[in-house]
Parts: C-alpha cells; structure tokens; sequence
C-alpha cells in the first residue's frame, strides 16, 4: 500500500447534547473509544496531538494512546504533535518508546510546535528561545532514535555521556515526522536531521505547499539522505452530507476561531471565509464522503504525498457526531481515495 | 519622490514564513532581490532556487550594501541582536511584529509602537512599517495588479514623507492600494491589537477601520 489514512484529536472537549460541555475525564474516555473505533473501521494511523487548554485538555497523548494500544491490533499510534522545545527529548523517547513496546511495534511520533504556544509558560521556557530549543532537542531525538548509548551536549539540557536510553526499541527505530507549517527553513532542518515531513495546512491553498514537498525531496538528496515520506496534516469533518456537515462543524469552528483570532492574528472567520476554505481550494475537509474523498485525492497527489491525516472535529461537537464522522472517514472516505488515486482496496 | 522614480534593488533579510513570501511578490514586480538570513547564503540556496527563483541568496551585509531599500522579515527577538551600524543610511522597511501572543514577551518591546522601537535601534536609517499587517500566505493570495476589482489595501506609515511615498510606490508594485499614515504612531492601527491587523481589506474598508489615523492614498 502505498498511501496511509490516520486521523488526529487534540482531546477537543466535547460537547454534551444538551449544548454544554463534558468533563475533562469524560472528554479524554471518549478519545479513548474513538481512537479504538478509528481502527474497527480501517484507519491506518490515529494521532494525539499536545495541548494544555481548557478546550483541548490533553496534555498527555501518550497515556491516551497506551489505553488505545491495549484494546487494538493494528492501527498505528503517535503524538501529533508533541511539543519537544519545552519538553525533554529522552523522556518523550522513552514514553513512546514505551508505548511502541505496549503496542508491539506501533509507535510514531510528529515533533513540532503545533500553533501552540501554551506550554512554553508552563514549563518555564521562554518563546524567545524557540527555535534553539527545538534545533537542539530535536538533533538529540534523532540520536536517541538511532538506539545504542547516546553522548551528546548542549545548551538546553544536562550533557549525556555514553548512556544508554531504555526501553530499547523492538524493532529498531520507530517512525519520526518533524511537523511544519510554513516555514522552509523547518523544511530544511527536518531533511538534514533525517526526519520525515509532516505539512500542517490549516488555512489557504494547499497547493502552495508543493514547493515545500520538492524543496524537503532536493534537501534529503544534498544531505546524503534517503527519499522520506511527506503527510498532510489538515482539520475537517465528515457527515452524509456536505450540509450536514458543515451545519455540524461551522458553528463550532466560527466560535473557537472566533475566542483565537485575535490572540493568534488572523481574521474571524465569516460563512464566506468558510466557505472558501471548504471548497476545492481552501485548507478544510468538510463535507460529505465523495467531497472529501476527492479534495484528500487530489491534493495527496499535488502535494505528492503518501499519508494524510484528518485532524477531525472540534471543540463543541459531540462525541456521537465524532464517531459518525470517524466511521465515515473509515468507511468510505479511505476507499474512494484509494479508488480515486488506482490503488487496490485491501 | 514619485512612484516611478521609486527603489531598484531590494534586499528581505529573513527566509522564515514571511521573507520568502515578500521576495516571491517584489521578484514577480520585476525589482532584483537578494535574500539573506543570519547565516551562510549556501543554508538558503535550496530555498531560493525552489521558492524564489530568481531571488539571490546573499551574505546579510552584502545584500544590505547593495539594496536601496531593505525589508526586515525576520523573528523580533532576533532583530535586538542585529547591528545598526549594517542599516547605516538606508530606507528600511520594517515588516516585523511584536505579537507577545504568539512569540512571547520581550521586554524592549512591552508598550508602544514597535516600529518605533525599532526606528529607536536604527538610528542612522529612514523606517518605514509595512508588509507586516497582513498574514503570510494571504500576502500572496490576495495580491492584484493596480486597477482589479478585488484588490486589497495595505498600510505604509512612517515619519519621512517621502519614504513613506517610495515605499507606497513599492506596494503599489507588489499589489496592494497603498494607504499612508504620516507617522510611525499612527502606524500603530497596522500592529498587533491594531484596528486593521490580520485582516487584509479592500480601500474604502481599509480607510473606514482606521479612521482618521490615515492620510490620502496614493
């Protein structure tokens, strides 16, 4: 097979059907079941991304994904993303380390920053030193992933000398993906260091991005590496129906959007905004099997990508919407795409 | 100065999200661009051969020496470690933002207008503030040739007239209906918090968000 399908959560907090919003816990058990859900019906991939926000409390992927790694077989599990800069490189190693042993082999990690700024207060970083940090500790991950004793140093971490990291991976090195949204430099940084590429579009023209698909393919072929694969990380949500859909996830998008415009320095979205991010060119997945279907067709193959990730739903949506659109997306958004793109359904 | 007699050579320090985006634009209006980082020009090479062909990557100081006008699209906190000495004399385009939100504080930053702050460090040199009110990827979206019915206004504020006039003249060129403000404080509306940042609008629009802050257009 040569194209995989995963979908992503940041733990949206869900909303009750009575309009107001469940518990943190109860929000997090939901992940649970829906992540065990992803695989029943032929998800490839099911991602938990970090955030530390009363609307996306989920802090702890890793946990969440140990508890789907204990109740599946073969649906692939990883964080998406974990926030390394203000994070330690050897523990996220060993917490997906831990969770490729828990899952016989099934572990990945995106390592990136997401848009989410909120950990860096949390943990006493500072935002300023962003991109040290994560130049650093993502040079780290990569040679904690090669496996053998470790001895590196630096400015954001105590040195390691010869030390051996455990739990050692069964299988050798599990799949690792630097996530960027824009900026070519990270393009860049994710070839040299041998990562994967993982591209967050979640806002304009997905097409714009081929140029950072070749530009990753030409860096790897200067850096001596070998060809790595590219995915394509967007938000969306499916339903029977492209109205359906859209009446499900707009109001809960216009609201979120609405509370972050202004911290995050975009504009509030307005049904035409929308509209055109929905449509044929815009960044989101929103609608029913057969449009999805062909929008995920199609820019996999603009963007000559192999794997791509719905990051579905919303803060707001109930968990009942969320498993309809999971079993859609499984169902029949992932076979059209196959057909859509000539590859064999398995 | 008028729009015809404006700059030949622009120099985007910075090869981020913004820069790259800036180059493309001022390369399709036909200007000859250099791109430079803080590094070596060889790190960016790819970059530009893919991204802005036609664009050169350049050592910071060399493409800075030849450059009429200078486009700052670099992080802030960068900036505070540049030195002035580089700008001495040169019309320089500050298209950065101090935005604690997303970047975190930086306490030369913390109240006013950091284009100010920034015209405060580049004391040898003429700054003007555009190019940073409208994000990155609409940047290039949404720019329109002079005349196009859907074509957006962007803001150009600074303390010499005609600075801010040679630098209309430059966003007229890249796409956007050049609104002037007549100083770096009132340029404020175009930062952060500001009455027209993130949201790229059309002139009357554009005019009615920032009121009277704005002189004419061009």
């Amino acid at each position: 097979m040569r194209y995989t399908f995963g979908l992503d959560t940041f733990g949206d907090r869900n909303g009750g059907t009575d309009g107001k919003p469940l518990s943190h816990a109860q929000t997090i058990r939901n992940v649970v079941r829906e992540g065990v859900f992803a695989e029943q019906v032929g998800v490839d991939f099911f991602g938990i991304g970090e955030h530390h926000t009363e609307i996306f409390p989920m802090p702890a992927g890793d946990v969440a994904l140990a508890a789907i790694a204990a109740q599946t077989t073969k649906i692939r599990l990883g964080s998406a993303v974990t926030v390394l800069s203000s994070d330690d490189p050897v523990r996220v190693f060993q917490r997906y380390s831990t969770l490729d042993a828990i899952s016989t082999g099934r572990a990945e990690v995106i390592l990136g920053r997401g848009s989410s700024i909120e950990s860096f207060p949390l943990f006493g970083y500072d935002l300023a030193d962003y991109d040290e940090l994560f130049d650093e500790k993502a040079t780290l991950f990569a040679e904690l992933l090669e496996g053998g004793p470790v001895t590196w140093q630096g400015k954001t971490r105590p040195a390691l000398r010869g030390q051996d990291v455990v739990p050692h991976v069964e299988s050798g090195q599990f799949p690792a993906w630097i996530g960027v949204g824009g900026n070519p430099q990270s393009v860049i940084r994710a070839a040299r260091l041998g990562y994967s590429l993982a591209l967050a579009i979640i806002g304009g023209s997905p097409a714009r991005f081929s140029a950072y698909s070749e530009l990753f393919r030409r860096a790897l072929e200067s850096f001596g590496q070998p060809l790595r694969p590219v995915l394509v990380h967007s938000p969306g949500h499916v339903a029977e129906s492209d109205d359906k859909a859209k009446a499900e996830f707009w109001p809960r998008w216009r609201d979120i959007l609405t509370v972050m415009a202004p911290e995050r320095g975009f504009a509030i979205p307005t049904e035409k905004s929308f509209d055109r991010e929905i449509g044929p060119h815009g960044a989101l997945y929103v609608g029913s099997p057969e449009t999805v279907a062909r929008k995920i067709a199609t820019n996999l193959e603009v963007l000559d990508a192999t794997r791509f990730d719905l990051k579905y739903g919303m803060p707001g949506m109930t968990h009942d919407q969320l498993m309809a659109g999971i079993e859609l997306y499984g169902r029949k958004v992932i076979p059209r795409v196959r057909e859509l793109l000539g590859e064999p359904d398995r | 100065m008028t729009t015809t007699t404006g700059p030949n050579k622009l120099a985007v320090l910075g090869a981020g999200h913004v820069g790259p985006v800036i180059a493309r634009l001022a390369v399709k209006a036909g200007y000859p661009v250099a791109i430079a980082t803080s590094g070596d020009p060889a790190d960016i090479a790819l970059i530009a051969e893919l991204m802005i062909p036609g664009a050169r990557p350049r050592w910071a100081s060399q493409a800075v020496a030849e450059a009429d006008v200078v486009v700052l699209a670099i992080p802030l906190h960068r900036f505070v470690t540049v030195d002035p000495q580089m700008f001495a004399g040169k019309l320089v385009v500050d298209a950065m933002n101090y935005w604690p939100a997303s970047d975190g504080v930086l306490s030369a930053f913390t109240g006013g207008g950091s284009t100010e702050i920034v015209a405060g460090r580049l004391t040898g040199s003429t700054v003007v503030k555009a190019l940073n009110h409208i994000g990155y990827h609409e940047l290039e979206d949404l720019a329109r040739p002079a005349g196009a019915p859907d074509r957006r206004a962007a803001g150009v504020a600074g303390d010499d007239p005609a600075a801010v006039g040679v630098i209309a003249g430059v966003i007229d060129r890249l796409g956007y209906d050049p609104v002037r403000f007549e100083n770096l404080r009132a340029g404020r509306v175009l930062q952060p918090g500001g009455q027209v940042f993130g949201v790229a609008l059309a002139l009357p629009e554009f005019e009615r968000a920032v009121g009277q802050n704005a002189t004419s257009p061009l």
